[in-house]
């Protein structure tokens, strides 16, 4: 039985209300300029007690939301507590009852479009700031909750196939897989067009956006992920640690991720080739052939061609991740069709699915905010991020510039970096920032004090400055 | 018992943005060992950032600059100690311990201490200055016991104070001798801007005012200020900021020659062959070219560091600066500035073009040259300048025309903000004063 939405709007309602009272009590009374008093005091932005609890309540949420959703009340033959309360929103925009993950894609949107207002509020001095939140509330809202919701009413007998258009491989990572796959397939023109278009945004909308305007165009202002870390997740962004030993930890977890959902998609890929040899016009051998001759020429092109423009920490990463995902791409030669050294590729999409997917992204991701901050899944193993952030360490007209010798090595950008990344570092040698992490929230230069750090675009060979060229030794 | 006595070769005295930046600066060029001797902290840290720690921005770790492990790291080693005496004759260094290091060079870099009021009585509890970090810790100690504040100087550590109590939701009474803030460092529409600006912050602003006398309570703690003008302020706390002084203490007495602050050459160098003195703390005999003899600022203190690298590493190399630029925040009023520019124009040395926003607090002063037509300098407030190319045009002494026609390329505001050096009239107002 389907309840009134009354109970819904009224609830909804007094948390919008809530909130904006709560900002303009923060905000609305102050001149604009930055509003960072008392973070490091405050209990929940400063990793106190509400800090934990904020932690353990978001941690069980997930818990609950991925693994035990009949605590929300779920239940495939009609769902009760939670999850019923949203069936009427439900109902009006796909004519199906709720499930637990359209309650998830609800309060997640509705999470991104509230702090969405106070990061507005907050921020409201700098128009980069404001373009860039109105950007990620719209994609959130459009993109990935309203288009997919109507869509999936337009064409209730299509099976179901992932529909945020921006939503691509390998941060969806059940892209390429065998269900997947096949109700696109069969999905009529709609699942053509998803199809189509999913691979054009992988190969090459995204590398040329990447290349254009730094890996920023998805992470910092169309991700919903990004959305959330952007809004939501402001207010604890000081607490990524920007220690080296973390750095390093970063570039090995998150370049495993990758090589991880490569090798769970290959094996899908190849098992559904194997399975439907007619589906495309090439067959699996010359699929796996055409894989590796791009790949290792890639690898060697890139490789010999950064050979003088980077140091050799950068160089020694970017060829163990290229060898290990050429060497994972001949794995399926050896093996059965449905095995990949003896593991089936289920149960690899399965492991992958809930360590990454559900665990890493989701518990770590979102529930840890008030602890780590809230770019851990976004810097430490978003493999959509490790993509773009290669193609923007190494061809990119991207880079976050220094002004002269104006830095006084304050902190202030390195601590409201959400990434973790050592911004004054580089500002007090006057060094234009190239990082492969970097998502380009612009938020350093937002809180610098001395107008010190500029985003910008520009010719890729003006990115790095020679030593004798820098304004402070 | 001597030969087991330590010894530096580099014996460099404050682990400020100078000593430091000696200090890494020497380890990039030389194996040489380096001893840094702190009094005030064990490793460097940002003091321009101090006044972030009180508003709960950053965490005192978070003005380190380097970590922990980078010093043994670069084998440099650290000391935190007070140096009472000076023997350069013996080429050592005397520690309130006793100990005595000896070294085949000693750098000062000891930084300025906050100025005392002249004519006042300023003893009494919460009554203190604002520079080192244990001023930082002390005004901590009595933030949580004060309602309402004074701030005595309108310059930019005054300002600084104002904006750390306004953050504690302290009243802030700030006491300024001139007829604006800033009146030193800004010209009048620019000071009455940020006067104005300060104002509507809330901050209680008392010009052309000093202090006459501090009222103290029973225990000796300030409960009160009564001004030059007859007002009285009730307070529970009151900060100094009239600017500060080299900081000589340990070496007044010793043969290096002192004036306000230790007398160096343009190689830096005292009046004793292996004792130099940077940064703050230091007094140039013949100053560069349109700079202070003493610079107590961030910039001045790390060019010195570096140059005196140089030389310290076989390749004698002269103090220059290159042109002037400082930086600052009012509250939310960014400034920046390159080259010269006076207070007012000067008649015949010094012309200037402004322009004001009608709403924004943001403006552009161009000083330059009328006789020869060439570009002095810019102040800005509100609008981010590149450096790089500013410090190019004012190397290559460029026409104020030149400067004109190329201002918005100097815009150094971030992306999507409207760029006011687009729009800027300056280019109709040269055109018209040619005409005359």
């Amino acid at each position: 039985m389907l309840r009134e939405p009354f109970g819904l709007i009224v609830s909804f309602g007094l948390m919008s209300v809530g909130g904006l009272f709560y900002f303009k009590a923060h905000y609305g009374k102050t001149p604009p300029g930055i509003n960072n008093n008392g973070v490091w005091f405050n209990a929940l932005t400063g990793r106190g007690l509400w800090g934990w609890v904020l932690g353990l309540v978001l941690t069980g949420f997930y818990v609950a939301l991925y693994w035990f959703p009949e605590v929300l009340g779920y239940d495939p033959k009609g769902s009760s507590g939670m999850v019923a309360f949203f069936d009427p929103l439900s109902v009006a925009l796909n004519g199906k009852p709720a499930t637990q993950w359209f309650l998830y894609g609800t309060l997640y949107t509705f999470a991104i479009l509230l702090f969405g207002v106070k990061f507005l509020w907050k921020y409201r001095q700098n128009n980069y700031q404001i373009i860039r939140t109105l950007s990620v509330m719209f994609f959130q809202l459009g993109f990935a909750y309203f288009i997919p919701e109507l869509l999936s009413a337009l064409h209730p007998n299509t099976p179901y196939f992932a529909k945020d258009l921006k939503n691509m491989w390998p941060l969806q990572y059940y892209f390429f897989e065998e269900w997947h796959l096949n109700n696109m397939l069969q999905g009529g023109r709609l699942g053509s067009f998803f199809l189509v278009f999913g691979l054009l945004l992988i190969f090459v909308i995204s590398p040329l956006l990447t290349y254009w305007f730094g890996k920023r165009w998805y992470c910092s202002w169309v991700c919903g992920c990004g959305g959330l870390a952007e809004t939501a997740g402001d207010p604890f962004r000081q607490l990524s640690s920007k220690k080296i030993s973390v750095w390093k930890v970063e570039r090995w977890m998150i370049h495993v991720v990758l090589v991880f959902v490569s090798i769970t998609t290959l094996a899908a890929l190849w098992s559904f080739m194997t399975l439907h040899p007619d589906a495309f016009f090439f067959n699996r051998y010359e699929f796996l052939g055409s894989l590796l001759a791009l790949g290792s020429t890639a690898l060697v092109g890139l490789g010999l061609a950064m050979r003088k423009a980077f140091d050799k920490t950068v160089q020694y990463s970017f060829w163990s991740v290229g060898v290990v995902l050429l060497t994972a791409l001949t794995l399926p030669l050896f093996t059965s069709p449905q095995e990949l050294f003896y593991i089936s590729h289920h149960s690899l999409q399965h492991s992958y699915g809930f360590a990454i997917g559900g665990a890493f992204s989701g518990v770590l991701g979102v529930g840890f905010y008030p602890i780590l901050g809230s770019r851990v899944w976004c810097r430490f193993g978003c493999p959509m991020a490790a993509i773009l952030g290669v193609q923007q360490r190494l061809f990119s007209r991207f880079r976050i510039s220094t002004n002269g010798g104006q830095c006084i090595s304050c902190g202030n950008c390195s601590s409201y970096c959400e990434m973790g990344i050592d911004v004054r570092a580089y500002a007090q040698k006057s060094e234009p920032i190239v990082r492969a992490s970097c998502v380009g929230c612009g938020i350093c230069a937002t809180v610098c004090p001395r107008g010190v750090l500029k985003l910008e675009n520009g010719p890729v060979s003006t990115r790095t400055l020679a030593e004798e060229d820098r304004f402070i030794l | 018992m001597q030969d087991s006595r330590p010894h530096y070769t580099f014996i460099i005295i404050g682990n400020g943005i100078a000593g430091t930046t000696l200090a890494r600066q020497i380890r990039k060029r030389s194996t040489e060992s380096i001893l840094i001797v702190s009094e005030e902290t064990p490793y460097f840290f940002s003091r321009t950032a101090l006044m972030y720690i009180f508003m709960g921005h950053l965490r005192f770790e978070d003005t380190q600059p380097y970590e922990n492990t980078f010093w043994a790291k670069n084998d440099i080693a650290l000391l935190q100690a007070r140096v009472t005496t000076l023997l350069p004759a013996k080429n050592s260094i005397i520690l309130a311990s006793g100990e005595t290091i000896s070294y085949s060079t000693l750098i000062l870099a000891t930084g300025s201490k906050p100025k005392i009021l002249p004519n006042v009585n300023t003893q009494g509890e919460a009554i203190q200055g604002f520079y080192h970090k244990w001023d930082l810790e002390n005004l901590e100690q009595w933030a949580a016991t004060t309602q309402q504040a004074v701030v005595v100087g309108g310059g930019l550590i005054g300002v600084e104070l104002a904006e750390m109590l306004h953050s504690r939701k302290i009243e802030v009474h700030f006491l300024i001798r001139d007829a604006y803030f800033g009146a030193h460092l800004l010209p009048t529409e620019e000071g009455q801007m940020v006067t104005k600006h300060l104002q509507k912050h809330g901050i209680h602003l008392h010009l052309n005012d000093r202090p006459e006398q501090f009222i103290l309570d029973d225990i000796q703690r300030v409960q009160g200020v009564k001004t030059k003008r007859g007002i009285k302020l009730h307070c529970q706390w009151v900060g100094l900021s009239i600017g500060v002084s080299p900081n000589l203490d340990g070496f007044q007495d010793s043969t290096v020659i002192i004036n306000k602050g230790v007398v160096v050459d343009e190689y830096l160098k005292t009046n004793i062959d292996n004792i130099y003195a940077i940064g703050d703390c230091a007094e140039m005999a013949v100053p560069p070219s349109g700079r202070k003899k003493i610079e107590p600022v961030w910039y001045s203190g790390r060019a010195m560091g570096e140059t005196l690298a140089q030389t310290l590493c076989g390749n004698p190399t002269v103090y220059d600066p290159g042109p002037w630029f400082n930086s600052a925040k009012f509250f939310d009023i960014e400034y920046q500035t390159y080259g010269q520019v006076s207070l007012q124009p000067q008649a015949e040395k010094e012309h200037h073009l402004f322009w004001q926003h009608r709403q924004k607090n943001c403006s552009l002063r161009l000083a330059y040259d009328p006789k020869t037509k060439r570009f002095l300098g810019v102040l800005a407030l509100g609008i981010r300048l590149r450096h790089t190319h500013l410090d190019r045009w004012l190397r290559r002494e460029k026409s104020i025309a030149f400067v004109i026609k190329h201002l918005s390329e100097v815009s150094f505001d971030p992306e999507l903000t409207t760029d006011y050096l687009k729009t800027m009239p300056f280019h109709a107002q040269w055109e018209a004063l040619q005409k005359k």
